[in-house]
């Protein structure tokens, strides 16, 4: 199937009209990048909702329900209350470094939604190394975190960027391995031929079924649980953790710049969800994309529902998961999630050197991931019943500890 | 176009418009880099200079490069310095210049290397770009291949040398 | 078409702020940063001449060097921001100048 990128026929047609070629491309992704732009920030007002809405629910509260519609206008109210407040600079700030970080923090999450596949032909840019792209512009928000630490002129401020660069650094890597898994296979960085890839022909009728998370639940899984670490969610918010760190390395801004670090944590979240949704669930493919002119509107419709499905999965999560400490994300991230990815990709790339037909290969696979999903439901089950009998033992009186027979490894907790 | 002093100046096209603007934001950020006083400023402005580079390879039709540029240069090596200038930062705000006195002679090769390079640069007749490139999976597959092929032994080397930095770094920054 | 003359003269500029910085600044870890710049000036210049070499889709021994140097870049900026640390915890300070125990 050749689809037209929109790009491409936009500006033909206003070549046609008599534009120069250079105007005619710049005039395109001006409008194009206008319309994502506001996309993505319009749609941080229905993220929050559905935020709000989705744990209400998970807490047996309604939630707001004032302000419009079912609430729907609650966040725009939120919003100008932001703007209304006072814009505070702390004392010696750094003036640089904390004026622009909140900047960077929403440039570096506006910038993924450029090679976002939307729909067959609906992409900013089919970037040739979008799927390293994702994960080089993961970097600016470190940096602007960073920043936001460095030049709040706080030392608290401070630590918690320290912990923040900690913790997405680290799960950068699993999350890279778990999107390698997915290169490995198709071949290919480019989001546009990964979704074309993950198409199921059935008679000719594209079903767009075949998923590639049907054969690599493991890296799914990984890749799932990297984003939810990378995006700041439960159980890894340890970052922000309202109730004891009072939101970390943004703690002392107010006002609009602390509502724009605001908008790059929930537009982040669905952008990992949207670029998960690409590599493992199939982008836009669905049943019928293949048809000529109601496949691209079809394919936007089955892209946006399992995006938000994401996105309300990712809210489950963090209204009904306990938050982890840092040392326990530490061990997660460097002990189980990386060796095992390696492990997964070296299968993957003998697999896949194998000479047995290709239909044996993504059973092999599926094998491989599975193994691999063993493995992490049995190492955290393991870590966590002794974490019980850890936190069980500090809570007992330490007679009763002298008394008892002592089964695990020594004494030593 | 026709200057007032009578310069002639040829009329950039589009693509050398937006490459003077890039060239220009890399250059000033370079050397807001060495002339900062302040430490953490001179960090940032490096890591303006890696965005700076990572789109002059995209002029260069190199993609591959410029996101691994930007993975590595602005995901790593920018937040470890600065990581390193926070660590260290009581040397921040010193008494003294952050120059040291030899400054003068260095400025002074600096500019007259810069000057040899630039009348080089100028003076030689560079073949102009004849190829063709297409910037697709066929390039990075290519070059991933010549990484098992005619670079293999330095591709190993390089893997060598990353883990006893690893380890170097390690034994060298634990607490004792 | 940008020619490859003008590639050359940002990175002999880059390079030059790069050499100007490691040679004048006290601060060791603004040495390295001069030494981070010429290795992306030089950088620049391998995958210039790369692209206006001959057969760029055949010969991609520029870019291949551009990426081990990145690599390279990594290792010493580990291990250079390393011993900066150890200096640092050792002697409280990390001005080049200063650390002279081994002068004669």
């Amino acid at each position: 199937m050749q689809v037209t990128q929109w790009s491409e026929a936009l500006s033909g047609w206003l070549m046609g009209l008599g534009l120069p070629g250079w105007a005619a491309i710049f005039l395109v992704y001006a409008v194009g990048s206008f319309i994502l732009i506001n996309y993505g920030m319009l749609s941080v007002l229905l993220l929050i909702w559905i935020t709000r809405k989705a744990i209400s629910r998970i807490q047996d509260r309604i939630g707001p329900n004032r302000v419009g519609k079912y609430g729907l206008l609650q966040t725009v109210a939120d919003a100008a209350k932001l703007l209304s407040k006072e814009d505070i600079t702390p004392y010696e700030a750094d003036k640089i470094a904390y004026n622009l970080s909140p900047i960077l923090a929403v440039f570096g999450v506006l910038m993924l939604l450029a090679v976002i596949p939307f729909a067959p032909g609906l992409t900013g840019v089919d970037l040739n190394v979008a799927a390293l792209y994702v994960v080089a512009l993961g970097s600016i928000g470190i940096m602007a975190a960073l920043m936001a630490g460095w030049g709040s002129n706080n030392k608290y401020a401070l630590l918690a960027g320290f912990r923040v660069v900690a913790q997405l650094l680290s799960y950068e890597i699993p999350l890279v391995l778990a999107i390698l898994t997915v290169v490995l296979l198709t071949g290919s960085m480019r989001f546009g031929q990964i979704v074309e890839m993950q198409s199921l022909h059935v008679a000719g009728f594209n079903l767009g079924l075949g998923w590639l998370g049907i054969v690599m639940p493991g890296a799914l899984i990984v890749f799932f649980v990297s984003s939810l670490a990378e995006a700041e969610l439960t159980p890894f918010d340890l970052l922000e953790a309202e109730s004891e760190l009072i939101a970390g390395f943004h703690i002392e801004y107010s006002g609009m710049k602390f509502a724009m670090f605001f908008l790059a944590q929930f537009l982040n979240a669905w952008i990992l969800g949207a670029v998960a949704v690409t590599l493992f669930l199939g982008g836009w493919q669905g049943p019928g994309v293949g048809l000529p002119v109601i496949g691209p509107i079809l394919g936007l419709g089955y892209f946006m529902i399992k995006v938000y499905g994401v996105y309300v999965l990712q809210q489950w999560i963090r209204g009904t998961f306990p938050r982890i400490r840092i040392d326990q994300m530490m061990y997660f991230a460097w002990k189980v999630l990386v060796p095992l990815m390696i492990g997964l990709i070296v299968a993957q790339a003998i697999i896949q050197k194998l000479p047995t037909p290709v239909a044996i290969q993504y059973v092999l696979i599926f094998i491989a991931n599975v193994g691999v999903m063993a493995v992490v439901a049995y190492v955290l089950q393991k870590y966590f019943r002794e974490e019980q009998i850890r936190t069980k033992r500090s809570f007992e009186p330490t007679s009763l500890i002298g008394g008892m027979q002592v089964s695990e490894k020594g004494t030593m907790y | 176009m026709q200057l007032p002093l009578g310069i002639e100046v040829p009329i950039p096209t589009f693509e050398q418009f937006v490459f003077i603007q890039v060239a220009l934001l890399t250059a000033v950020a370079a050397l807001a880099v060495v002339i900062s006083r302040n430490l953490f400023h001179s960090a940032l402005a490096l890591t303006l200079t890696f965005f700076g580079v990572a789109g002059v390879y995209i002029f260069l039709e190199a993609e591959f490069l410029a996101v691994s540029q930007v993975l590595v240069y602005v995901g790593a090596i920018a937040m470890l310095i600065a990581f390193a200038i926070m660590l260290t930062r009581s040397m921040m705000f010193g008494r003294t210049s952050p120059l040291n006195n030899q400054w003068g002679k260095s400025s002074l090769f600096a500019i007259l290397f810069f000057s040899a390079l630039l009348a080089f640069a100028r003076a030689t007749p560079w073949p102009a770009a004849g190829e063709e490139v297409v910037a697709d999976e066929a390039l990075i597959g290519q070059l991933g291949r010549e990484f098992v092929t005619t670079y293999v032994i330095a591709f190993e080397v390089l893997g060598l040398l990353l883990l006893v930095a690893l380890v170097g770094a390690v034994m060298l920054a634990r607490d004792r | 078409m940008v020619p490859l003359s003008w590639y050359l003269m940002l990175a002999a500029f880059l390079f030059s702020c790069g050499l100007y910085g490691a040679l004048a600044r006290r601060n060791a870890i603004a040495m390295l940063m001069g030494i981070e710049l010429m290795l992306n000036a030089a950088n620049i210049n391998l995958v210039a001449f790369w692209r206006h070499g001959v057969g760029p889709m055949e010969d991609l021994t520029g870019q291949a060097f551009a990426v081990l140097i990145i690599g390279l870049a990594a290792a010493e900026a580990a291990v250079g921001l390393a011993l900066i640390i150890a200096v640092y915890r050792e002697r409280r300070t990390i001005d080049v100048d200063e650390l002279d125990v081994l002068a004669g």
